[in-house]
């Protein structure tokens, strides 16, 4: 054996340790910037914090989200007589004098200690009247306790772990239907699949990442197979950042699953689609949990290979069909951005509209009165580009209970259609998914 | 499908991915064998060459391997002027100092991708990706493989070069006793560029192969760099052998913990045995004391 001669092994190994500990932890970082300008200097502003992964692993992410708050800035602080949407008519926020909303920028990189200081820098040095975040429940769930120590309203429009709202925090509100509606709408799916004769008793498997996001709706989904006696073969929690996930998928072929229902991050969303053609694992459907699934780098990442899946959503373009307000929004920012919105964007755009027209409503930005406005929130259907029923906070959760989910498929030209709930469907679901050797 | 299989598969698929893992490491371990110093941008040198890589691809529609001369090249002077630039200031000063030399390296290097190319995952289409070969049930994809193939020959020259040659013995002679060495008329300072120019340069190869399957997005680094580390140490700080045996026994463990236990404690078993060994046999695998 040949060895080139080395010195101080042993305090190299344990030097080399403690760096890779700290390299986990230390992504590259950027400076956030104010994303809107203040230049208005004689009208008050109003500071909103918006706490989002900028750079990292879903950096991707981060900035779509921001894409999102920032057009609903612009909507708020400019006219817009034309939008049916909240703060949409006036300049600024009308009951204070118009003021405008100026977003401060906070980049957690996906860390949720790195949230809980954004929060925390927010808060004690920007004295922002209410926070936005943070995409990743894990963080959002740091950050948001940093809010709820300060008494500092925290609205949250992307984290769906149902742990969030259990926490009956005071100044906690969430927009966005949580994992056990999403899991449970899958079942209702599946239900319904079974009557149109396409499954009869599948084989479940349940696969998703290890953090908070992965594991909260792999018990959703446990409790929700239960519930409407589905058989569950194989339950799979993986690492989040994964080099390669071969073993995953050969535990997934093993077990013999139909129908693999998924909770994963953008990077691994790729990698999972890749390495199921590379093993040829053909199961019947991949239900996926959104996230990564849903994700503007999903498809640029996995091309083709990415198609026919179906995913949860909370948004689709094509229900511009049943509300015309949504291609009005959509052209708004492809405009500016050359791409169209997608469901992370157009959750984060609404989270901004309801935080400013609280605080409009509540005529003051004292936390107080913002989150009494919160409360008493009630915006009907056809002012939200969701499919929602509209947005009223349960009063001990501050939950928003008239949230509800869709499913859509990856059909042709990588288009995200909706398929599910079968009246909002603008295309007929691809059902199984086409094997991998039957693929172009 | 039989648990043989599946097994086979899991083997097959863990070696695959060692075999990526061993040249990372080679790159890592050829540096702090020689010049003593542990390169903490070593992840971040093979996202500049996978960047490289689908740089060329857009550009002239090079697919990675036919980049690949062009990106060692590429990678080789990086080496060198990494060495030149940054590290021979900090070649006398204390282990810190180093550290923190390359460290800083590695923030730039992520931090400039990030500012040239966007925080988005590219993938290099080639003909190749799509196949694979059939065994028996068991599948191999054909980039990994060729990737694993290019891992072997990378090793087999880089051990030749270092043993077998007069500028490899120099190499040696430098990293033995740098004073000796240039009392026998050695130039220490170019051997340790020289040393940091093949480092990079195995990375160079492995960014290209990598490139061929895989995506490219700034913090690929940050995701092999970490397991290079730990292959290295596991193998034994400058142990070329024992780089190649860890990274092999690395893609090994991680696959067959993934498929026998749990996906979610794969790491952590891959941790312990790295663990295990930095305790019980500090040098590594195949270090000398």
């Amino acid at each position: 054996m040949y060895v080139i001669t080395r010195k101080k092994p042993l305090l190299s190994a344990l030097l080399a340790t403690a760096l890779i500990l700290l390299l986990a932890g230390c992504g590259s970082s950027s400076t956030p910037k104010p994303a809107a300008d203040g230049k208005a200097a004689a009208v008050k502003e109003v500071k909103i914090g918006a706490i989002y992964p900028m750079t990292g692993v879903q950096g991707v992410t981060g900035l779509e989200l921001m894409r999102g708050v920032e057009l609903a800035v612009e909507i708020v602080n400019n006219e817009y007589p034309d939008l049916a949407l909240p703060m949409a008519k006036g300049k600024g926020l009308t009951n204070l004098g118009g003021a405008k909303i100026v977003l401060v920028a906070g980049d957690h990189q996906a860390s949720p200690e790195k949230g809980m200081s954004e929060a925390e820098r927010l808060i004690t040095q920007e004295k922002v009247t209410a926070l936005m975040g943070c995409y990743g429940s894990a963080v959002t769930n740091t950050a948001s306790q940093v809010a709820e120590r300060n008494g500092i309203p925290f609205l949250n429009a992307d984290s769906t772990s149902p742990s969030l709202i259990a926490r009956n925090y005071q100044w906690f509100f969430r927009t966005t239907p949580d994992d056990d509606m999403f899991a449970e709408n899958f079942f209702v799916f599946l239900d319904d699949l079974k009557a149109k004769k396409l499954i009869t008793d599948p084989k479940l498997a349940i696969l998703y990442e290890n953090t908070l996001f992965g594991t909260d709706v792999g018990k959703a989904e446990t409790r929700s197979a239960k519930a409407h006696k589905y058989n569950i073969v194989s339950d799979i929690a993986y690492p989040a950042k994964s080099t390669n996930v071969g073993s995953e998928v050969q535990k997934l072929k093993a077990s013999g699953a139909d129908i693999v229902l998924q909770a994963s991050y953008a990077s691994d969303a790729i990698l999972y689609m890749k390495t199921y053609k590379d093993l040829d694992y053909n199961p019947a459907a991949i239900l996926a949990m959104d996230a990564g699934f849903i994700d503007d780098a999903y498809l640029k990442g996995a091309g083709k290979d990415g198609y026919y899946i179906l995913s949860r959503e909370v948004w689709a373009l094509d229900l511009a069909k049943a509300k015309p307000i949504v291609e009005k929004v959509n052209k708004m920012f492809k405009d500016k951005h050359g791409v169209n919105m997608t469901g992370n964007v157009s959750r984060a755009f609404t989270g901004l509209l309801v935080l400013a027209d609280a605080i409009n409503r509540a005529g003051s930005t004292a936390p107080a009165a913002v989150q009494k406005a919160l409360l008493a929130t009630d915006i009907p259907p056809d002012q939200l580009i969701m499919p929602w029923k509209g947005i009223k906070f349960d009063p001990k959760t501050h939950q928003n209970i008239l949230g509800q989910g869709i499913i859509v498929q990856i059909q042709e030209n990588g288009e995200y259609v909706t398929v599910w709930p079968w009246n909002l469907a603008s295309k007929e679901i691809i059902w199984p998914m086409p094997k991998w050797n039957a693929r172009k | 499908m039989s648990f043989d299989i599946m097994l086979g598969q899991t083997i097959v698929t863990g070696l695959l991915w060692g075999a990526i893992y061993t040249l990372t490491a080679l790159g890592l371990t050829v540096i702090y064998g020689i010049v003593n110093i542990v390169n903490f941008a070593h992840g971040d040198f093979l996202m500049i060459s996978m960047f490289l890589a689908y740089v060329l691809s857009i550009a002239v529609g090079f697919s990675p391997l036919q980049s690949l001369p062009f990106v060692v090249a590429a990678l080789f002077l990086l080496g060198i002027v990494t060495y030149r630039l940054l590290i021979k200031p900090v070649l006398n000063a204390p282990m810190l100092a180093q550290i923190f030399a390359t460290f800083g390296l590695m923030v730039f290097l992520r931090g400039l991708a990030q500012f040239i190319f966007g925080i988005d995952f590219r993938t290099i289409p080639t003909a190749l990706q799509a196949t694979r070969l059939d065994i028996g049930g068991i599948f191999i994809s054909t980039p990994q493989l060729i990737a694993a193939i290019g891992a072997v020959v990378m090793f087999a020259a880089v051990y030749f070069f270092i043993t077998k040659t007069r500028t490899g013995w120099a190499l040696l002679a430098v990293a033995e006793n740098r004073e000796a060495a240039t009392l026998m008329g050695i130039d220490s300072n170019k051997m340790f560029a020289l040393a940091w120019g093949i480092g990079a340069a195995c990375v160079g190869v492995a960014g290209c192969l990598l490139a061929n399957f895989y995506y490219v997005f700034p913090e690929v680094g940050a995701i092999f760099g970490f397991l290079t580390f730990i292959v290295v140490a596991f193998g034994g700080f400058g142990s070329i052998t024992g780089a190649f045996a860890a990274g092999l026994i690395i893609g090994l463990i991680e696959a067959l913990a993934g498929f026998l236990l749990d996906p979610s404690y794969k790491y952590s078993i891959v941790f312990t045995v790295y663990l295990l060994v930095v305790i019980f046999r500090p040098k590594g695998l195949l270090g000398s004391a």
